[in-house]
Order: C-alpha cells, then structure tokens, then sequence
C-alpha cells in the first residue's frame, strides 16, 4: 500500500484545521455563526487525514485563477 | 525621493488587494522610478478601481450565472454523444456533458481517467505500457480462446503462452482466479483449463461460460481499456472506465497528478473541496472545448453552491433548486402540485423571503435596491 498525502493532489486545496480561538476570530470578522458557514463533512478524507472533529472550523486556502489565492472557511459537521 | 524596488514590494504586499492583482501591480512597478507620493496616489486609485469591480451587495449573481451559462449552452451541440475526444477512447461532450456535471450524476455515461506516471516510469514506453497492462483488467478472452466441449460437458481454456507473459500472469494464477470467481474446480494441465458445471446441463454450461468471461483475472476491475498517449516527453494513460482509489495505489503511478471525470468519485477519494475543482475544470473544459468562453467566476459559483453541504448535490429538483424554504419557490419550479399538497398538509408558512415567492404574490423582491432597509436613528 502506497502512502499518499491527499493534499498533495492536484486538486486538493490545502486543508487547516483553525483552534477555537482562531475559528471565534473568523466567525466574529464575518459576523456570522459557525452554522452559516459552509459545511464538510467529518467523514471527508481530507478532514480524517488532518483529524478534524465536529464542530471545528477548517480554513482552506484554494488557488483561484481569478484572484490568485482565495481563503475559504467550512464547519465540519456529522 | 524614489521608493526602492524592495520598498515597492513590501507596500504593495500590504495592500488590501487579492494576491494576482498584487502580483500584477508589482510587476508593473519593477522598472519604474516612484516617489513616495506617486506610490500612494498609484495604490489609492489601483484599491478605489478594485472596490469599484466588485459585485455589488445585493447583486443577483445567481441570475446572471444561469443567464451566462445558459446562453452559450445554447450554442452547444446538441448530441454529441461518443464523441472521439482523446485518443481512441470515447468520451460524453458539449451539453449532455454539461447536463451531467450540473446533475451530479454518480456515474458519468462515459467514466474515464487521466493517468500520469511517477518520473521512472513516464519516460519510457514500454515501461508506461506495463503499466497500462497492469492497471487495465484483463479477462479470459485477453490470454486465450475458450471453447464447449458438449460431449464431455464442459469448457476447454486454451491459454496463449504470448499472453501469459505479457500479462505477467500464469496459467496456475489464472486457474486460481477462475476457481475463485465461479466456486468450482478448474483442473489446469500446463495452458489448459478445463472446467466442469456441477451439473451435466446444456443451460448450465453456457451459463458457465458467461461468467467466466466476466471474472476479473488481473488488474482493476472496471478499467476495460487503457490507451497510452505521448504528451510532451511524457507518456500518459487514458482508461475507459474509472476507479481513482485503486489506480492512485498503484505501483508507478503519480497520484497526485491522477484525475478521473467522475466527480462523485472524486469527492469520496479526495474531498469536496477537490469535487469543487473537478467541477469547475471539467465544466470549463467542456465549454472551451466547444468554442465557448464563460467566465470561470460564473462556473465557480455554480460549484460552490453545489459543494457548500458537504457533498457534492445537483442544481434541480433533488439538490438545490428542491432545498429551498419556500413552498411557493419550489412549486415555481418542478412538480407543482405535490410541493402545494405536502405544504397544504403539514400546514407549512411561507415567509415570502425569496425572489421567486414575491414575484408570485406581486410584491417588491428583495434584491438590489429593493432589499435595502431604513432604519430610524433615534
């Protein structure tokens, strides 16, 4: 068996999992909920390699061809 | 005073402008004297024209993504099934394509892969071919001819040595898989296998017959043809057919490189954020490869929407069209009767918060100017 880290792949943005101070400051920045965020779920590959619970937060940094680099926020839900 | 080349980068660095804009503004300032003044004028109107571009609160950037999408789709061939795309392997494109993509099917009618090959491997042709035969799934018909032997009742294998060794299996192996995969005995003698029904019938021989051919001898099962293609230096694989988890754990193959057109596929190996990418590559494609250009910001916001779950759903009656709130939306849009029936019975209240349920009731939408509130200042 083969390792292979998921976010090597081409087409994985790169996955960080936020700590509950950081994922508070990004909630209040946007004003929202974390329920108004995008979801992933806790099941997602990449959310089991970085080990991802539910209710954090995971901030990914996509690579945009229109803006170059773009930050995304999801809420890891059951 | 003119500013230094690294005075220059580090301010640009800081303003509040996306990264390619960044990017662009200091390369156009590499070979250009400013002064202190200059730069600050330069970035105050560079971030003003920025602020400017963008959408608008309130937009209705939905609408303009149907109608932007939808106008080229027009334009699209209507049947281009089968269409000889790469290769020799066929591929679905232009709109039934498209329809496929925004319906999230979970098996697209023509699954194939994009295999590229770790740097020993790509190189070199024949290694790229043993590769390709290790990956594509071999049955009997690959490594022999098969007969009926109606008088002893049963099935005579005759395996071709050539084969066996291209292949790299042996006729023992091969025996093994068939036993195996039919829970009966096959009695094999140097490239013979003879196989016997539990049964001395005619329907159970036959039937003996047909699956054999269907049992997966080596390789993956589902790749039914790999082509090989040279790109660039490199030697790639086409499949026909498509199983990302077991091909990314193969020996020789690059996986961070490997891609399938299968998107479902894709989000339950790699995750929804790469099912997003897929869908905004595999969308684009297919407008570029029919003469069309949509802006890649309208196809990024029909990916979002169908990945914002978690999984990746359909734009339509089973994903977001049929998730709204309003009973009145939804029945503007498919099977009207049912959706004011169930809402009739379960005693649902419409909020009238949507574009759809106000233009039914004939009240102001809230979009634009007309979702903007006052509010007093006491």
């Amino acid at each position: 068996m083969k390792k292979f880290a998921l976010q090597d792949h081409g087409l994985v943005p790169a996955h960080i999992l936020l700590t509950v101070e950081e994922s508070d400051e990004v909630l209040q920045s946007y004003g929202v909920d974390s329920a108004h965020l995008p979801k992933i779920r806790v099941s997602d590959p990449v959310v089991k390699e970085i080990g991802g619970k539910v209710g954090d937060v995971v901030k990914i940094i996509r690579n945009s061809s229109t803006s170059g680099e773009s930050v995304f926020y999801r809420l890891v839900i059951d | 005073m003119n500013l230094s080349e690294k005075e220059v980068a580090k301010r640009v660095e800081g303003l509040p402008l996306p990264r390619s804009i960044r990017r662009a503004l200091e390369v156009e300032l590499q070979d250009v004297e400013v002064t202190e003044e200059e730069f600050v004028e330069i970035a105050e109107t560079v971030v003003a024209d920025y602020r400017r571009s963008k959408v608008e609160p309130c937009e209705a950037v939905g609408v303009v993504a149907a109608q932007s999408i939808g106008e080229p789709g027009t334009q699209m061939t209507m049947r281009t099934f089968h269409y000889a795309g790469v290769a020799e392997i066929n591929v679905t494109l232009g709109l039934p394509r498209l329809i496929e993509i925004v319906d999230a099917r979970k098996i697209p009618s023509t699954p194939t892969m994009t295999i590229r090959l770790e740097k020993d491997y790509a190189l070199d042709r024949d290694i790229a071919r043993e590769v390709a035969w290790s990956i594509e799934s071999t049955n009997i018909l690959h490594l022999g001819s098969m007969a009926t032997d109606l008088a002893e009742m049963n099935v005579l294998i005759e395996l071709n040595e050539d084969a066996l060794v291209q292949r790299k299996i042996t006729a023992e192996e091969v025996a093994e898989r068939l036993a195996e995969g039919t829970k009966l005995p096959a009695e094999q003698q140097a490239n013979q296998i003879i196989m016997t029904p539990p049964e001395p019938s005619y329907r159970d021989l036959l039937q003996l017959v047909e699956k054999i051919k269907t049992i997966s001898l080596k390789g993956i099962e589902g790749i039914n043809r790999v082509v090989i293609r040279k790109e660039g230096d490199e030697y790639v694989l086409y499949t026909e057919g498509s199983a990302l988890k077991e091909v990314i754990q193969f020996q020789g193959v690059d996986p961070a490189r490997t891609k399938t057109n299968n998107i479902t596929e894709i989000g339950d190996v790699l995750g929804i954020e790469a099912a997003r990418n897929a869908i905004i590559n595999e969308a684009t494609d297919t407008l570029r490869e029919q003469g069309l250009s949509v802006d890649v910001r309208h196809i990024m916001l029909v990916a979002d929407i169908m990945t914002c779950d978690g999984e990746v759903k359909q734009i339509g009656r089973h994903g977001v069209s049929g998730e709204k709130a309003s009973v009145l939306a939804r029945a503007a849009f498919e099977v009207t009767v049912n959706h004011i029936l169930d809402a009739a019975v379960r005693g649902d209240v419409d909020d009238l918060r949507g574009v759809t349920e106000n233009v039914i009731v004939g009240q102001p939408i809230q979009l634009g100017t007309g979702d903007v509130k006052l509010v007093a200042k006491r």
